[in-house]
C-alpha cells in the first residue's frame, strides 16, 4: 500500500487512542478529587496530569493558575493544545478523511460521526455540565472505532498499520499514567502520614479503574490492593490488555505482518524490548526505581515509533 | 408555457388529473405520507449525508462556529422519473455522440481528416487553447480518449407542449457528480424502500464495477492484471469525496502526485514495500497539472515524467490528455456534423441552436438579440462568465455587449431554453424548479452507461443555473424498466 496511506492510518488510530487516554486520565482525576484529601494533594493530581503529557509549560503560559475547570478546558476543548480531546479527534478524522478509500465505509462513518457529534457536544458545553458522562462517551467512541475496524476490515497491511498505531500510543500512555500516579502517591505518602492508611486504597483503585483494570486485578490476585501488584499488572501481565507488555506484543505481531527489506533493525529492537518485559520481575524493577524504569521505557518505545515511521511511512527513495 | 416532468400542466397547485402516467404511482404514495414524515425524511437525509461525508469544500468559507468549510449539496426527495422509451432514445443518442467525439479526438491528433474535408475550420481546432500539440501522433489504447464522459442534457418545451431533449454541453475532461447519482439512490432506498416495490427502477449501483471494467480494458499491451489508481489533487479539492468514494468502491489506491514517480518511462507509486508499477491512472486532475515537465511547471499535483510514460504507451491516462479540444463550446456546434462525418448517421440527439461570435453573420444576430439570448464564454464552466439575457438588467446586457465586441471569438450564444421543471420541496411546499440531467457514458471495450445519471435542480425560483456552486441541488433519477 502507499506509504502516505499507511502513515494516515497509523496516525488515525494513534490519535483516537490518545483521545481515549486523555479522557481516562481526566476521569480518574475527577473521581479522586471527590475523595477527602489535602489541597496540596489535589493540586498535585492536576499538576501531574499536565506533566504526564508534557504540557505543563504551555498550560502555565496560557492559563496561569492551576484549577480543575481550567485544566479540563485545556485538555478537552482547547484546540491550541495538540493533545486535547478535540485536537485528537479532529486529527483522527482528518487522517481518516485523507484515506477514506482505504477504510471500510463503517469505519470511516464511525470516525466522521464521532467528530460531528463532538462538535455538537462542545458547542452545547456538555463536557462542562457532566464531565464524567462526556469522558465515558469519548471512551465508548474509541471502543466503537476499534471494534468497527476489527469487525469490518480486511486483514491486510492497512489493518496492521491501524493496529500498530493503537499499540504504540497505548504503550506510551500507560507508561505515562503509571509514572505520574506512582510519583504522586509516593509524594503524598511522604508528606501526609495519614494518607498512608485508608485513602491509599482509593487512589490505587482509581488508577486501576482508569485503565479498566480494577476488576481484572481482583480476578488475577484475589487479594487486597498492593502497589507492587498494581505495577506488575500494568507492566508485566500479558493477559492485561492495556499493560506495557500487551502493547509490545501487539506492536511485534503487527510489524511482523508488514515487514519490508529495511525493517529488520526495528524488528530486532522491538523483540529486545518485548523480551526485556517478558523476563522481568516486578521486585527488580521496583528496586531500581519505577520512575527510572518507565522513563527508559518511554525513550525506547518512542525510538521504535520513529523507526516505524522511517521504515514504512516516509516514502522510500527508490531512485 | 414550460414543460413539467410530473404534471401535464401546473396551474399553481398539484392536481392529480394533470399527472403524467409515469408519476401516478409515485403521486399516490406521496399523498399517503404525512407532512411530518416527509419533514423527518429530509432531516434524516441531511444527517446521513453529513455522516457519510458527502460534502464539498468551499474555499475561504467558514461555518457559523468557524470550524469547517464543508457544505452539503441539498438533496431533494422527489425523484426525477424518466419513462423507459425516453431513456432508450437517450441511451442510443449518447452512445452515438460519445463514439463520434472519441473518433474526432483521435482524428485531430492523427490524420485530421475532418479538417482536410473542411467540415470544421482548421484554425478553430489547432489554435484552440485546449488543443495539445504534445498529443499529435500519440497512439492511445483502442483509440479512446474520453473514457468517462458526462453529457449535460436539458429538456425544453416545444410550441406543441411536448418536451424535447437537447445536449447542452459535452464534458470530456474530468466530469464529476457520479457519486451523487449513487448516493442519492442509496438515500431514496433507505428513506422509502417501499417505493421500489411500487416501481421497477433500473439499478445504478454497479457503476463502479463498470468503471473498473472500462479502466482495466485500457491496460497497456501485455499487462494481464493491470494496477489501476485514482489520482486526486487531495482532500481539499471540492470533489475529494467522489475521488475517495470511487477508489474505495473499485478497491484501488487513491493516490496524490507526491505518491508517484517515473523511472525509465514507467510510472510507479511509493508503497510500504517499495515501488509498485501503475498501469492505468484514472486522473481527476486537469491536463495543465499532470506533468510539470510538460505543462504547468509549478504544479505539484501531477508527476514529473508522466507524459513521457504515457507517450511510450507504458501507462494509460483516463481521460486522455487533450480531450478538451472536443468539449470546448466553440467546437460544440460542429458535433452533429462530426456524427455524420465519422459514423455516416443522422444525429439522434439535437444540439441547442448556437450562434458563434467568431462568425460575422452570427455576431450581428447576437448583438441584435442580446436580451433574449444566453451568451457564454467559450472556455467558461460552472455557470460563471455567462449572460442570461431575459434575467439580466439593462446594464448587465450592455456590459456584456462591450465584452462581446472586444473579443467576439470568445463567445457563443444560444436561445434561452425554457428548461423543463420537476416539482421540488421548498419552504412553501412543492413547487416546480428547473432541472438538467448528466448521464455518465463509459467508453472502453464497449460504450456503456448505467440508466439515468445525475439530475441537478436550480433551487431558486425561476433560476436556470443548476450548478452546486450557485445554489443548485440534486435529485435521485429513476429510469423505469418495462
Amino acid at each position: 500500500m502507499l506509504s502516505r496511506t499507511a502513515d494516515h492510518l497509523f496516525w488515525m488510530s494513534r490519535y483516537t487512542e490518545r483521545a481515549e487516554n486523555t479522557a481516562r486520565m481526566l476521569h480518574v482525576n475527577v473521581a479522586t478529587s471527590l475523595l477527602p484529601q489535602s489541597d496540596h494533594a489535589a493540586q498535585a493530581a492536576w499538576d501531574g496530569l499536565l506533566s504526564i503529557s508534557e504540557l505543563k509549560a504551555q498550560y502555565d503560559a496560557q492559563y496561569g493558575e492551576l484549577n480543575p475547570a481550567k485544566v479540563m478546558q485545556f485538555m478537552v476543548s482547547d484546540e491550541s493544545n495538540p493533545s486535547s480531546i478535540a485536537s485528537c479527534l479532529r486529527a483522527a478524522r482528518e487522517n481518516a478523511r485523507a484515506v477514506r478509500g482505504a477504510l471500510t465505509t463503517e469505519s470511516w462513518e464511525t470516525q466522521n460521526q464521532t467528530w460531528l457529534e463532538l462538535s455538537r457536544m462542545l458547542k452545547a458545553r456538555e463536557h462542562e455540565k457532566d464531565p464524567g458522562k462526556f469522558y465515558d462517551w469519548v471512551k465508548m467512541r474509541s471502543h466503537l472505532s476499534r471494534g468497527v475496524t476489527i469487525g469490518t476490515m480486511l486483514r491486510d497491511e492497512a489493518f496492521h498499520f491501524v493496529r500498530l498505531g493503537t499499540f504504540v500510543e497505548r504503550g506510551d500512555n500507560t507508561a505515562r499514567l503509571l509514572d505520574v500516579r506512582f510519583h504522586a502517591l509516593e509524594k503524598a505518602a511522604a508528606s501526609d502520614a495519614s494518607a498512608r492508611s485508608g485513602n491509599d486504597y482509593y487512589h490505587w483503585a482509581a488508577l486501576l479503574r482508569s485503565v479498566s483494570a480494577f476488576e481484572i486485578y481482583r480476578k488475577v490476585y484475589r487479594d487486597v490492593i498492593r502497589p507492587e501488584r498494581v505495577a506488575e499488572l500494568l507492566i508485566l501481565r500479558p493477559d492485561m490488555p492495556r499493560s506495557l507488555i500487551s502493547s509490545l506484543n501487539g506492536m511485534v505481531s503487527n510489524v511482523q505482518r508488514v515487514a519490508n527489506s529495511q525493517s529488520s533493525e526495528t524488528q530486532r529492537l522491538l523483540g529486545k524490548l518485548q523480551a526485556d518485559l517478558a523476563y522481568a520481575r516486578i521486585d527488580e524493577i521496583l528496586s531500581t526505581g519505577l520512575h527510572a524504569y518507565l522513563t527508559q521505557f518511554l525513550d525506547r518505545i518512542n525510538d521504535l515509533a520513529a523507526r516505524i515511521s522511517r521504515d514504512f511511512l516516509v516514502p522510500v527513495d527508490v531512485r | 408555457m414550460g414543460f413539467d416532468e410530473m404534471y401535464k400542466r401546473w396551474s399553481g397547485k398539484a392536481d392529480p388529473s394533470d399527472l403524467r402516467a409515469h408519476y401516478q404511482a409515485y403521486d399516490q404514495w406521496l399523498r399517503q405520507q404525512p407532512a411530518e414524515t416527509l419533514k423527518g425524511m429530509r432531516e434524516e437525509a441531511e444527517v446521513i449525508f453529513r455522516r457519510v461525508g458527502i460534502t464539498f469544500a468551499v474555499y475561504g468559507d467558514k461555518d457559523e462556529d468557524g470550524t469547517g468549510t464543508e457544505r452539503l449539496i441539498p438533496f431533494d426527495l422527489l425523484p426525477r422519473i424518466i419513462p423507459h422509451q425516453e431513456w432508450t432514445f437517450l441511451q442510443a443518442g449518447l452512445a452515438q455522440r460519445v463514439t463520434a467525439l472519441n473518433r474526432f479526438i483521435h482524428d485531430v491528433y492523427h490524420d485530421q481528416d475532418i479538417l482536410k474535408a473542411g467540415v470544421i475550420p482548421r484554425d478553430q481546432v489547432v489554435n484552440n487553447a485546449q488543443f495539445r500539440p504534445e498529443m499529435v501522433g500519440v497512439d492511445v489504447p483502442r483509440g479512446i480518449y474520453s473514457h468517462i464522459a458526462g453529457i449535460d442534457i436539458v429538456r425544453a418545451a416545444q410550441a406543441n407542449g411536448s418536451g424535447e431533449y437537447y445536449v447542452l454541453e459535452d464534458n470530456l475532461r474530468v466530469p464529476s457528480g457520479v457519486s451523487y447519482m449513487l448516493e442519492n439512490r442509496k438515500m431514496t432506498m433507505r428513506l422509502s424502500p417501499e417505493l421500489f416495490n411500487l416501481h421497477r427502477v433500473a439499478p445504478v449501483d454497479h457503476y463502479p464495477d463498470m468503471l473498473l471494467e472500462t479502466l482495466r480494458s485500457m491496460a497497456p499491451q501485455g499487462v494481464e492484471n493491470p494496477t489501476v489508481v485514482v489520482l486526486t489533487p487531495g482532500m481539499y479539492n471540492s470533489a475529494y469525496f467522489e475521488h475517495a468514494f470511487l477508489a474505495q468502491q473499485m478497491g484501488v489506491e487513491l493516490v496524490e502526485g507526491q505518491d508517484l514517480f517515473v523511472r525509465d518511462n514507467y510510472l510507479y507509486m511509493r508503497t510500504t514495500q517499495g515501488a509498485q508499477r501503475v498501469d492505468v491512472i484514472y486522473r481527476r486532475v486537469d491536463d495543465d497539472f499532470l506533468d510539470p515537465l510538460v505543462f504547468r511547471s509549478d504544479s505539484s499535483l501531477g508527476c514529473a515524467g508522466l507524459m513521457n510514460a504515457y507517450r511510450s504507451g507504458h501507462v494509460c491516462i483516463c481521460n486522455g490528455v487533450g480531450t478538451g479540444v472536443a468539449d470546448d463550446k466553440s467546437i460544440y456546434p460542429y458535433v452533429p456534423k462530426m456524427i455524420e462525418f465519422y459514423l455516416g448517421e443522422k444525429p439522434i440527439l439535437s444540439n441547442v441552436p448556437t450562434y458563434m461570435g467568431r462568425d460575422a453573420e452570427d455576431l450581428k444576430y447576437i448583438l441584435a438579440h442580446l436580451p433574449e439570448l444566453v451568451v457564454k464564454e467559450v472556455h467558461g464552466a460552472g455557470g460563471y462568465g455567462m449572460l442570461v439575457g431575459p434575467a439580466a438588467t439593462k446594464a448587465e446586457v450592455e456590459a456584456f455587449r462591450h465584452a462581446l465586441l472586444a473579443n467576439p471569438g470568445n463567445y457563443i450564444a444560444q436561445p434561452t431554453l425554457s428548461l423543463s421543471t420537476c416539482p421540488t420541496f421548498v419552504d412553501s411546499g412543492l413547487a416546480p424548479r428547473h432541472i438538467d440531467l448528466r448521464p455518465f457514458v463509459l467508453s472502453g471495450e464497449k460504450v456503456q452507461m448505467v440508466a439515468g445519471g445525475l439530475t441537478r435542480v436550480a433551487l431558486k425560483e425561476g433560476s436556470l443555473v443548476v450548478n452546486s456552486s450557485q445554489g443548485g441541488g440534486t435529485k435521485d433519477t429513476w429510469v423505469l424498466e418495462n
